[in-house]
């Protein structure tokens, strides 16, 4: 036996050895991120025809719909035009361009996961140092997307070919051609930065720039024949027309797409060392300014607040631009209004429609609180806690710096979505704001449970995102499907007053206020008694 | 007041697995100990526990005469420790992260700063993620030496480092200890321990089973002789506390426990001496003998 039968030849096909390995390794370690991501990605699509069924029942208000989405300039830029009156066209618009955003979002994530974020922790070199090719990890974290993006294709297909089984096709490939465009493009910008969470938030806003792309081509024409349409690969989606005449050749744009960027992926990573990249990281100052634990926490997290108060802004200003539109369109359809009532309060409907809309950026900013309070189990289990707390440093006081931020930084975010409202629609900027804070006690409480989960149950601190994400598909979903008043319940965000427009309840604001602060203060109590984890 | 840690019937689990069982440890102030045992024997278990990091289930615990647990703050206001595996902040620079661990200490002593990231030949203005582990390691150590503080509690703080580091950091150990200062290091270099220890402490399998300076503990242990005779040797078979007793013509090699070895001496001279070598135990062979306890139970 001689040495040579592993030989690697530059550009021979060894380059791609143990490709399979890593990606059943890859498949392995997500086995339960991608079904989770997928499965909810595709319950909403699925749910849609029910939905959609229930609200427009009649031809006429069908017509009505078309005949709004053509005029409104504003709520196509949201959501997209409309291209028939099937059901399965309609569903296709409702939800396309959302689900291309989120399977976009999910490949990106899972090849930054496997491929930068390898580097970064130094895990890649023990793996390219065995029987592994050049481009098997690129490979492989391509492979891992394009599975979650087959899989979300399949299951699309399957669940709409009720309504017409080539336009589920045609939408199932359009979702997964979205994400294999995103996942392509994470694999160029991987190769540009040292930090995943840096090539993460890099190929999001190029995700938002398409989004953006779109938005302003749908606003200027009623069909997606804008250029700025063509230019976005969210606006393909639409392009294709799923339900509604198919054209298949655009399947071809995604196609070509994410072969070219895949090329230059592959044809940067061969130029480059691992672990290196090629926006290398600028030296930092020789001298320290930081002093206590608190200005350390404000370092690690200001960016990812100056990112929230960004988009809570300008989520602001969008809803608030919509806002006199919105009760035009939603007029006269009885069901419509009845959602939006249920989902925003029992008043007009231009107050039911900001209640609706503050009431779900309330539900996003409990993201926020979960992901800022978690950054202590982050630092904890990263060991980087260990050090500082062996300083003169008490537990609470370590906790507070970031604490503070995650409660304060939620009153901030939603004070400045409140003022982004006032901007994008100038009147009652009194009542908004006030709407605003009062979803504070809500997201609070949520906050409240993952200090608890943290504090006294650090293996479950997880779990705070499991109860997130509960909470934001009652409150999402919850109007729509009319779902009993018991489950509604669950949530804390349904207990608050419906402002604008509603009566200010100090009762249920002070209960959850009260029950907010004892949670805090029953997981500070666990985390001081408890052992770090080591 | 002379002890700077006194650990007595420590004991912690971890679900079942016992991590310490009773351990003891006596630190006095000023000197520098050194903290040995095979992995996973309770070091770092240990060594959490004095930090208030973890706590005790059952036993007596005092760092520099408080409770690490109810008077961690205080406590640490005194200690620098440095962790086997630094991890640092990937956007902060090793200045920064220098500079803030000073600040949560005592204090830092800036001219002292200087001169270490001079001596360590590190360069503070790089990232956490750009450090390789030794530099992150001459991070944290900056730091620690830097700090005005009383207790530096080192858990293997060199294994990252080359010689020539390894070397300055034995000259700051040196130093600290001059200026008064205690030093618990955990290591498993050996040669650095025996370098740097006044006394040390063996832990096997959480518990203390060896503690003492290291004249004690060589007392404790065999001593190799051998030997060139004029005559045949006579008896040294029969003599208490020899082992290993290889015979050829007149050479002699023997391993002999180190309190018996004024009755063998005499009973080579016995016999006239041409030549004699007489090695005293090193701690490799001190730390070997408890750790090979482990592989013949392994064995067994």
């Amino acid at each position: 036996m001689t040495a040579t039968a592993y030989k690697v030849r530059p550009g021979g096909s060894r380059q791609l050895a143990g490709t399979g390995t890593l990606l059943r390794f890859a498949l392995r370690r997500d086995r339960v991120m991608i079904p989770i991501w997928v499965g909810v990605n595709a319950l909403m699509i699925l749910s849609m025809p029910n939905t959609l069924e229930n609200l427009y029942a009649t031809p006429a208000e069908r017509a009505d719909l078309i005949q709004n989405t053509a005029t409104n300039a504003s709520f196509r830029a949201l959501i997209g035009p409309v291209f028939d009156d099937s059901i399965g066209a309609l569903t296709a618009w409702r939800v396309g361009v959302y689900a291309g955003a989120l399977a976009a979002v999910v490949s990106l994530l899972l090849v930054v996961r496997h491929t930068r974020d390898e580097e970064e922790s130094g895990r890649q070199e023990l793996v390219a140092s065995g029987m592994v090719g050049r481009r098997a990890s690129l490979t492989a974290a391509l492979l891992t997307a394009a599975v979650a993006n087959a899989v979300l294709a399949l299951l699309v297909t399957a669940g709409l070919a009720g309504q017409g089984t080539s336009g589920a096709l045609a939408l199932g490939l359009g979702l997964a051609g979205v994400g294999m465009v995103f996942a392509t493009l994470a694999a160029i910008v991987g190769q540009f930065t040292e930090s995943a969470r840096l090539a993460r938030g890099l190929t999001a806003g190029l995700l938002g720039a398409a989004f953006v792309l779109r938005a302003a081509g749908d606003s200027a024409s009623d069909d997606g024949s804008s250029a700025l349409t063509w230019a976005s690969p969210l606006g393909w989606l639409e392009n294709l027309r799923p339900f509604a005449e198919e054209r298949w050749w655009v399947l071809l744009l995604f196609a070509g797409a994410a072969l070219v960027q895949g090329v230059v992926a592959y044809e940067l990573a061969g130029r480059r060392d691992v672990g290196m990249s090629f926006l290398p990281a600028r030296p930092g100052p020789a001298l320290g300014r930081l002093g206590t634990a608190g200005a350390l926490a404000w370092r690690l997290q200001r960016g990812s607040v100056l990112g929230w108060s960004i988009g809570f802004f300008l989520a602001g200003v969008v809803y608030g631009g919509l806002t006199e539109g919105a009760a035009d369109l939603v007029g006269d359809n009885e069901n419509a209004r009845e959602i939006f009532e249920r989902m925003g309060g029992q008043s007009g409907l231009t107050d039911a429609f900001l209640a609706a809309m503050i009431g779900m950026l309330g539900l996003i900013a409990a993201l926020y609180v979960v992901a800022s309070v978690l950054r202590l189990h982050g630092e904890e289990t990263s060991m980087r806690a260990e050090p500082i707390l062996a300083n003169a440093v008490g537990r609470l006081r370590w906790a507070a710096g970031h604490l503070v931020i995650a409660f304060a930084g939620s009153a901030l975010i939603m004070l400045l979505a409140g003022l982004g409202f006032a901007v994008g629609y100038g009147k009652e900027v009194g009542p908004i704001l006030a709407a605003c804070l009062v979803q504070l006690p809500a997201i609070w409480l949520i906050g409240g449970l993952t200090v608890l989960l943290y504090g006294v149950l650090p293996r479950a601190a997880m779990a705070a995102w499991g109860v997130a994400g509960a909470v934001l598909l009652i409150g999402w979903v919850g109007p729509a499907l009319d779902a009993p008043q018991a489950v509604l319940d669950l949530s804390p965000f349904g207990h608050l007053p419906k402002l604008p427009g509603g009566e200010m309840e100090w009762g249920p604001v002070l209960a959850l206020l009260a029950l907010a602060a004892g949670l805090v203060a029953a997981g500070l109590a666990g985390l001081r008694r408890r052992d770090l984890t080591t | 007041m002379t002890k700077a840690i006194t650990v007595s019937g420590l004991h912690k689990s971890f679900g079942k697995t016992h991590a310490l069982d009773g351990l003891d440890l006596d630190v006095e102030t000023g000197e520098v100990h050194g903290f040995l045992g095979p992995n996973g024997a309770g070091k770092s278990t240990t060594i959490r526990v004095l930090l208030g990091l973890l706590r005790a289930d059952s036993g007596a615990v005092q760092v520099l005469g408080r409770d690490p647990w109810t008077d961690a703050v205080e406590v640490h206001r005194r200690i620098a420790y440095v962790p086997g595996d630094v991890t640092l902040w990937r956007n902060l620079s090793g200045g920064e992260v220098i500079d803030l661990y000073g600040r949560l200490r005592g204090g830092l002593d800036s001219r002292r700063r200087a001169e270490l990231i001079e001596r360590f030949e590190l360069d503070p203005t790089k990232k956490g993620r750009t450090y390789s582990k030794g530099n992150r390691q001459k991070v944290a150590l900056v730091a620690a030496f830097a700090s005005d503080v009383d207790l530096l509690i080192l858990d293997e703080p060199t294994s990252g480092l080359d010689p020539l580091m390894e070397e300055v950091f034995q000259r700051c150990v040196e130093e600290e200890r001059d200026r008064g200062r205690t030093i618990l290091l955990s290591s498993h270099i050996l040669s650095e321990v025996e370098e740097l220890c006044d006394r040390v402490s063996i832990i096997r399998k959480g518990r203390t089973v060896e503690s003492g300076s290291l004249a004690d503990l060589r007392h404790l242990t065999r001593t190799s002789v051998s030997a060139e005779l004029a005559g045949p040797p006579n008896g040294l078979s029969h003599l208490p506390g020899v082992h290993d007793l290889d015979v050829q013509g007149q050479r002699v090699r023997l391993q002999v426990d180190t309190d018996k070895l004024d009755a063998v001496l005499r009973s080579l001279s016995e016999s006239g001496v041409r030549s004699l070598t007489s090695t005293p135990p090193t701690l490799e062979e001190l730390f070997l003998r408890h750790y090979q306890a482990d592989l013949s139970e392994v064995a067994r």
